[in-house]
């Protein structure tokens, strides 16, 4: 058996995890946006290496690792760059109805932990849980996408959705795969978003808005 | 030797793309895609007389055997078409040489990361392949940088990684479940030591699983209401990524819904895996047969039309019994066949009229007769009329649901008549009447096409028996 405190360590992260992602759905400064993703990213590296420790799974730290230099570090740089660049770091995004979003907000995480404990009680209490936690993190990570119109902001709600995967993943005890499904998911998010679209769209538009792609469907007749 | 060929269907693609991305000539590498597509198509040829046995990281069984063989065939046809195809667009410059090594190597990666799904034995590989597919296909739909093409792309990366992300979830949930009964490591992973002991597994974790599998890698089949990437991503990339797309890499995902529905059904306690896939798929295909009219764009209104197939085969397996399996399996091989084809003619018919507007072209008989007619065989094929392959496939997904469930067939049947209509009446306008607008002489490949067409009239004539008792086999392990 586990002991309570590495327990308790274990879920202290998790649950820092979901507060950190209501941060996110409620900040309307795109500077504050990224740094408070940089903190997710801590909050999650921190976490994985936690459980690296309690399961002795070194290979976890290289997940941890990952997390911490990429996304806490070089992807929020790179974003701050971008955004002050395009002269948008400044600006006042107007999130919809914050008081909503964040009641909508204490629903997922509701629905997370009614939908995953009937269903894990065999899973053992360190992954039971982690996976309502992970889950709460997705489905607001999934709100936050929606309600951003900011190509920055659906990247950030995008990112913290893997985040609260790779929550999952170590949760689950001994899962194979993992170290090589978070590098993947780096790559994902490395290549595409920073290196190519936010410099293709940034060319063509002049704005990250993506509001304005709306205007092309292509279907006019 | 067989573990040689294995290797090869991997390692060819992969090391194809390392070399296309460094090779600057334009000539050469077009046809360096085409030499990599056949020996990746030879090695899983040869895949069907010794097959290796199951590892932990790659499988081949009788189920995936069959995509990985019309994978690879389809992949070295497209290959062909798209050396005309991207030596026009070269010439008109909506290309550069530095794209065209990117495309390239792109397209092996694509290949490579479809093989790897199709092969893998291990539910997190597979993932990671699906992941590697979307991120190649994204990159490749936004190649041409108008405005169109980005926001196509963005959308596409969008729902698509939320898509995979989904999926992974439900991962994380069936390894969860088979820990438990497997126990730690790598098995718990392996397809197949998880279709052995699903029956142990927990039922609740099972269903919660499968619901997030189902719409994550549905979101990747292209199912309505998940379905909104499809058709910008189709209408906006490069035409040979259209008909891979709609060729190969949906059926790619809903291989893997297959895997895992394989692993449901082995389970007694858990969810029956297919009323959600038949309401599902039949969502799809009424919704995409009414959105058949009102095309503008001849691209898009093809993307509407996978749709509706891909919702018909997803219906066929969730009907699931010997028949509509089997039936649901030659649809989709016949369908990949079909609609890539109908992408190679469009593909050409776009470059030679310079648009890919419907209003716009007119006569295409008379001015490209080729062309033209290539056009009609394929919608006829592609509207489920006789005597070509669809046609049969249709009627017995039909009949079988009109024995055990005659109001769901009813629905199908209506939806697929709403479907003929309106692929009949855009066909008048493209196919017949006086040329007009632009034209210009084709060069187009006419061996793609004929390959494609010659295998869909022959399979509605004639199937070969081999290949009969060999999708019967496999449709009887599905269900």
């Amino acid at each position: 058996m586990i002991d309570r405190l590495a327990l308790d360590i274990a879920h202290l992260c998790a649950g820092g995890l979901v507060l950190v992602s209501f941060m996110l759905l409620y900040q309307d400064r795109l500077t504050g946006l990224i740094n408070t993703f940089a903190l997710h990213a801590l909050v999650v590296s921190f976490s994985v290496a936690w459980q690296a420790y309690i399961q002795q799974a070194p290979q976890l730290y290289i997940t941890a690792a990952i997390a911490l230099g990429v996304k806490a570090v070089v992807i929020p740089l790179a974003l701050h760059r971008i955004i002050v660049r395009l002269g948008i770091h400044r600006s006042i995004e107007p999130v919809v109805s914050i008081g909503q979003t964040m009641l909508a907000g204490i629903g997922l995480v509701a629905l997370a932990v009614m939908v995953m404990l009937p269903v894990t009680a065999q899973a053992g209490t360190l992954a039971r849980e982690d996976l309502a936690f992970a889950l709460s993190v997705i489905l607001l990570g999934l709100l936050m996408m929606i309600s951003r119109r900011n190509a920055v902001g659906q990247v950030i709600g995008f990112m913290s959705i893997e985040n609260g995967l790779i929550l999952a993943a170590t949760g689950a005890k001994g899962m194979p795969l993992v170290v090589e499904i978070s590098v993947a998911f780096s790559i994902l998010i490395a290549l595409i978003v920073v290196g190519i679209f936010l410099f293709r769209i940034r060319e063509r538009f002049e704005t990250v808005d993506i509001h304005l792609l709306h205007q092309h469907r292509g279907e006019q007749p | 030797m067989s573990e040689l060929a294995l290797a090869a269907i991997l390692l060819v693609p992969l090391a194809a793309a390392a070399l296309l991305a460094a090779l600057p000539d334009d000539r050469t590498t077009a046809w360096l895609n085409v030499l990599a597509c056949a020996i990746t198509f030879l090695a899983a040829l040869s895949l069907l007389a010794v097959r290796p046995a199951p590892g932990h990281f790659l499988i081949v069984d009788d189920l995936n055997i069959v995509f990985i063989v019309l994978t690879t065939f389809v992949a070295l046809t497209t290959s062909i078409f798209s050396r005309s195809y991207i030596g026009h667009e070269l010439e008109s410059g909506r290309l550069t040489s530095v794209y065209l090594r990117f495309y390239h190597s792109m397209y092996q990666t694509l290949m490579f990361a479809m093989n790897l799904a199709l092969l893998a034995n291990n539910l997190g590989l597979m993932w990671v392949a699906v992941e590697l597919a979307t991120l190649t296909t994204v990159l490749m739909v936004g190649i041409y940088r108008t405005e169109a093409a980005l926001e196509a792309a963005w959308k596409y990366f969008l729902l698509g990684s939320v898509g995979i992300a989904l999926a992974l979830f439900g991962t994380i949930l069936v390894y969860l479940a088979a820990r438990a009964v497997v126990g730690e490591g790598l098995d718990a992973m392996a397809w197949s030591v998880l279709v052995q002991k699903a029956a142990g597994f927990d039922p609740a974790l099972l269903n919660l699983a499968f619901l997030f599998l189902l719409l994550g890698y549905g979101t990747k089949v292209g199912l309505v209401p998940l379905h909104a990437w499809l058709p910008d991503a189709h209408a906006e990339g490069p035409t040979p990524i259209s008909a891979v797309l709609s060729g190969l890499l949906l059926n790619v995902a809903l291989f893997a819904i297959l895997r895992f529905k394989s692993v449901m059904s082995a389970n007694p306690g858990a969810l029956a895996p297919g009323p959600l896939m038949v309401s599902l798929g039949l969502a799809s295909v009424v919704f995409a047969a009414f959105m058949l009219y009102r095309r503008q764009d001849i691209k898009r209104l093809f993307a509407y039309s996978s749709i509706e197939h891909m919702g018909i085969i997803t219906f066929a397996f969730g009907m699931g019994g010997p028949l509509a399996n089997f039936a649901g399996l030659l649809h989709m091989v016949l369908h990949s066949l079909t609609k890539s084809a109908i992408f190679f003619c469009v593909g050409h018919i776009a470059q030679v009229k310079g648009t890919q507007r419907m209003p716009d072209i007119r006569g295409l008989t008379v001015s490209h007769p080729v062309l033209g007619w290539g056009l009609v065989l394929g919608v006829v094929a592609i509207a489920g009329l006789p005597p070509l392959g669809l046609f049969m496939t249709e009627f017995l997904i039909v009949t079988s649901t009109f024995a055990r469930q005659p109001l769901l067939a009813i629905v199908l049947g209506l939806s697929l008549l709403v479907a003929l209509g309106a692929l009949l009446a855009r066909l008048n306008g493209l196919a017949f009447g006086e040329p007009q607008g632009r034209s210009e002489p084709s060069r187009a490949s006419f061996v793609p096409v004929g390959a494609h067409f010659a295998l869909v009239l022959v399979a509605g004539v004639w199937l070969p028996p081999a290949l009969v008792a060999w999708f019967q086999y496999v449709a009887r392990i599905l269900s």
